[in-house]
Order: structure tokens, then C-alpha cells, then sequence
């Protein structure tokens, strides 16, 4: 069970003339074991900001979250994270990069670097595991960090904006290898986008928060199977619901 | 003929040129040797002081004032620059000192040297310290804090628990090519410094107190030979350094290097 819980989260930024951003405010919801899940809003509602507090690298002003039962104080290997901007670590190969959290448990080399092969061959890359980062190109460099993220067998996989970089087409395979992976890994999984093609095409469930402050403005389930065909009727029509909730929130602000 | 031996061979022949102008000037134009030595004078000059041994025990004494020097810059100035990187409350405390202690320039110490540890090797090698000390800190702290968020932060949820870990696995590798460069000024700074130090009389031997001796023997043709050779150990100190550095740091850093 990697369930997760948010209950009542708010946070409020310091700013320097002594008031407050206002970022979060009152956010309530579940995850359940092995979903996957869609945040998506206007920009600056606090989707990465939320993101952040379920991984422990931001602290909510208000409220708590749980996962598997357990409240979350800080970073923990047990929930990986996918950063928007590329983050490999470019001293090293891509191998050690996927190794590097096994490294910081404590695994032994060989042992560690056997798991490595095993996730980047997941995400396709084996026959770069000597490479340094600079010579993938971005999409690859996002397997990688996927692969780096799995590799510490998290329960929760966060992802902020993992494709955003990303050309049209790069994009689609990703999103599509990405189910793969979660199919074959079972993860819970939060994915922050800002495409409502994407969160379509990929979410058990869409959360739409509100602008700012944030909060959960509605819960859409998409009970279709996948792959998902985004060109049929239905897949519109979500996408346009989707759509004009964030508008209208968005004009409203 | 491709452009890298062209390079070469041009090179050369202005090197060549130089040395056949300046003799001309020397013994022509100048005619005195205590002036302007010529490249023959200097030449003999250079067999015999080889001969003679004491090059390459100055050479060696230098280098040796030089790497005590070093060794303790980076031994002391690459922690600090990393405390004060990472820690604020070490920012705080120790960059007050720093500010009031930089600006002194690495010469003014020189008494103090002498005082402190007589004529001897350390007395040396301390003043070279004081030259190369503020740029590895320097370039320690900036790369310190410079190092990308996201590197932190990935670290942290990858299991980084302590400082400690961050610093050794994620701050410290992201931060080694400005502390390379920072090492690179600190070499060039304190080599500047070896020859003033032991000109101004820290130590007894070395390349720059056998510099000031032969001016005062008036042998300038010798006075020559410890200039170029000088320039020579400078340049190849610097260019071992950055050939190791770019062999380390091109394998993931591509294009720029220190
Ligand atoms: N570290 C921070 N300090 C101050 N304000 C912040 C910080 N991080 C985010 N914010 C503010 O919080 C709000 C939400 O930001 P964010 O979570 O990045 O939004 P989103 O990812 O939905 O675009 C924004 O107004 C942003 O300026
Ligand atoms: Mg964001």
C-alpha cells in the first residue's frame, strides 16, 4: 500500500515586505495505491509547490501529508521525484547516475550496477550507460532520470513537468513508454503537466486545482483503458471540459 | 602543410628572429653586456651555471617553497571555501575576517615570515600561501554556491541524508571545475609570489634570491638565465596542471574547462 494522503494542506511563501504568497490553500486529497494521477492548473496555482511537500522539499504551512500511513518530514528515497529542468548529475555516466541512489544505501558496485542495467534496459538506454549526460539528447536525458528515480524502487514516483522540454513527437513516445513502465513497476504516480492532452492521455484521474491560492477545484476520472486514442470523440470532449474549467478559473482570477 | 605545423613553424622563426635582432641590438647597438646581455652571453651563461650545479638545486628549492605553499593554500582554503559555501552561519562569522585579511597584498606578510619562521623553507612557502590562499578559497565558495538547486535537491530524494553526503557526492563534483580554475590563479599568483619572496631575502636560495644575488654580483647575463628559466617553470607548471584538469573534467564537461 503507497497510498497518499493530503489533508488540508496550505502554504504560504515569506516575502521580503514581511506578507505572504499565499501558494496552497486548504488542499484535500487521496492517491490511492498504484493510481495514476494528473495535477493540472493554471500557472502559478502551486502544482509544483504541492508536488514539492509530497516530496519533502518543501514543508506545508498548514495541514499534513501521509503516505502508506506515514507523515512525510523530509526527502526520502522512498519517494522519487522527476525534476521539470534536467538534473542528472553530469560528472557522471549515465550508469552511475542511475546507480547513485543504491550508492547512497550502501549497495556494493557490482551489485548496484547489475540494478542500473536492469532499469536503464527499462527505459531502453543500455546502450548508453557509458555516456555522460551531455551527449544525450533531452528526452533521453528524462529516461534517464526516470530510470535513476525507479532504480531506488520508490513507492511513489513524483513528476513535475518531466516532458515539457520536449518536441511534439519526442513527447507522445514518452508519455507512452512511461505507461509501460508504470504497467510493468506498479508505482502510485503524481504527474504535474500543464498539457491537458497529456493528463488525458495519461491519468487514472485528473486533478484540477484552482489559481491561486491553490486548491483542488475537481476530480475527473478517466476510466477508459489504454492506450488511449486521442483523436476519438470522448478524448475531446475531457480535454475540453479540462480545458475550460482551467480557462474560466484562470479569467476569473 | 596543415595549419597546426604552419603554427608551429612560424612560431619558430619568430622566435628566431627575436634572438637574431636582439643579438644585433646587444652587441651593436647596446654593446654592453651589463645593459643589455646578449643571446651568446646568456647562452654561456646558462652551460656554465649548469655546469656549476646550483641550477637545479635553486630550481628544486623553489619548487619546493612553491609546493609547501600550494599545499597549504588548498589544505586550508578549499574546507574553508567549502564551509563557507555551504554553511551560512560559517559565511557570517568567517567572511568579516576574509574581507579585512584579502586585500593585504601576499608581499606585505613577508616580515612577519621571517619573523615567524626564520630563513627557512616555511618562512618561504608561507608567503606563497598568502598569495594562493584567497583565490582557492575564492573559487571554493563561489562554486559552492553556485552549484545548482536541482542537484541538491535530486540528491536529497535520492537518499543524500547529511551534509556530508551532499557536499562529498553532489556540491562537491558539481563544484570542481571553478575550484580547478580557482587552483590555476592561486599557481599563477603564487609563483609571482616565490620570486618576490625570495628575492626580498625569505630564503637563501631558490630561482628569485639567485636572481636579486647575481644583480648584485652585476652578472645580468645570469640574471637572464633565472628570468627565462622563471617564465619556463611558470608556464610549465601551468600548462601540466591544465592538461591533467581538461583530461579529467572534458570526459563530461564538453567544450569549456578551467
Ligand atoms: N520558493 C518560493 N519562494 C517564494 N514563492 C514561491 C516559491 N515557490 C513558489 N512560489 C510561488 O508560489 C506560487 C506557486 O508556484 P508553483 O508551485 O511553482 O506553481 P506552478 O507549478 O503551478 O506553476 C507562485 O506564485 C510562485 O511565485
Ligand atoms: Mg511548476
Amino acid at each position: 500500500m503507497s497510498g497518499v494522503k493530503i489533508t488540508n494542506v496550505g502554504k504560504a511563501f515569506p516575502k521580503e515586505d514581511g506578507t505572504a504568497t499565499q501558494a496552497l490553500a486548504g488542499v484535500n486529497l487521496e492517491i490511492r495505491d498504484e493510481e495514476f494521477v494528473c495535477l493540472v492548473g493554471p500557472s502559478g496555482c502551486g502544482k509544483t509547490t504541492l508536488l514539492r511537500i509530497i516530496a519533502g522539499l518543501e514543508t506545508a504551512t498548514t495541514g499534513d501529508v501521509t503516505v502508506d500511513g506515514r507523515p512525510v518530514t523530509g526527502p526520502d528515497p522512498k519517494r522519487g521525484m522527476v525534476f521539470q529542468e534536467y538534473s542528472l548529475f553530469p560528472w557522471r555516466r549515465v550508469i552511475d547516475n542511475v546507480a547513485f541512489g543504491l550508492e547512497m544505501k550502501g549497495v556494493g558496485k557490482e551489485e548496484r550496477r547489475k540494478t542500473a542495467d536492469r532499469y536503464l534496459e527499462m527505459v531502453g538506454l543500455s546502450q548508453f550507460r557509458d555516456a555522460y549526460p551531455y551527449e544525450l539528447s533531452g528526452g533521453m536525458r528524462q529516461r534517464v532520470a526516470i530510470a535513476r528515480a525507479l532504480a531506488n524502487d520508490p513507492d511513489v514516483l513524483l513528476m513535475d513537468e518531466p516532458f515539457g522540454a520536449l518536441d511534439a513527437q519526442t513527447r507522445n513516445r514518452m508519455q507512452r513508454e512511461l505507461l509501460s513502465l508504470w504497467e510493468q513497476t506498479k508505482k502510485t504516480i503524481v504527474f504535474v503537466t500543464h498539457s491537458v492532452d497529456e493528463a488525458v492521455y495519461l491519468s487514472d484521474r485528473i486533478v484540477v486545482l484552482s489559481p491561486r491560492p491553490g486548491s483542488v477545484r475537481e476530480v475527473i476520472e478517466i476510466p477508459w483503458s489504454r492506450p488511449r486514442d486521442r483523436t476519438s470523440a470522448g478524448f475531446a470532449e475531457v480535454r475540453r471540459k479540462v480545458l475550460r474549467m482551467i480557462d474560466e478559473s484562470e479569467n476569473t482570477q | 602543410m596543415n595549419r597546426q605545423t604552419q603554427k608551429r613553424l612560424l612560431g619558430v622563426a619568430a622566435l628566431v628572429i627575436a634572438a637574431v635582432i636582439w643579438q644585433i641590438i646587444a652587441e651593436y647597438v647596446v654593446g654592453r653586456s651589463f645593459i643589455l646581455p646578449s643571446v651568446t652571453d646568456v647562452a654561456s651563461a646558462f652551460v656554465n651555471l649548469l655546469g656549476s650545479g646550483t641550477l637545479l638545486a635553486d630550481l628544486t628549492a623553489s619548487l619546493e617553497h612553491f609546493g609547501i605553499g600550494l599545499i597549504a593554500a588548498l589544505l586550508l582554503g578549499v574546507p574553508i571555501g567549502i564551509l563557507m559555501g555551504w554553511f551560512r552561519v560559517a559565511d557570517f562569522l568567517l567572511d568579516p575576517i576574509i574581507e579585512i585579511l584579502r586585500p593585504i597584498p601576499p608581499l606585505a606578510w613577508i616580515p612577519f615570515a621571517i619573523i615567524w619562521f626564520g630563513l627557512t623553507t616555511q618562512a618561504a612557502g608561507f608567503v606563497i600561501f598568502a598569495g594562493a590562499f584567497f583565490p582557492i578559497l575564492t573559487a571554493t565558495y563561489s562554486g559552492f554556491r553556485d552549484v545548482p538547486k536541482v542537484f541538491v535537491e535530486a540528491g536529497k530524494v535520492l537518499g543524500c541524508d547529511t551534509s556530508l553526503e551532499l557536499i562529498r557526492h553532489v556540491a562537491l563534483p558539481a563544484a570542481i571545475p571553478a575550484i580547478a580554475s580557482g587552483i590555476r590563479i592561486a599557481m599563477g599568483v603564487g609563483w609571482m609570489c616565490l620570486v618576490a619572496a625570495e628575492m626580498f631575502g625569505v630564503s637563501n636560495y631558490g630561482l628569485g634570491y639567485q636572481l636579486w644575488h647575481n644583480y648584485y654580483l652585476h652578472q645580468m647575463p645570469n640574471v637572464v638565465v633565472y628570468m627565462l628559466i622563471l617564465g619556463f617553470a611558470g608556464l610549465i607548471i601551468d600548462r601540466i596542471f591544465r592538461n591533467y584538469v581538461e583530461r579529467q573534467l572534458l570526459r563530461w564537461r564538453a567544450g569549456e574547462v578551467a
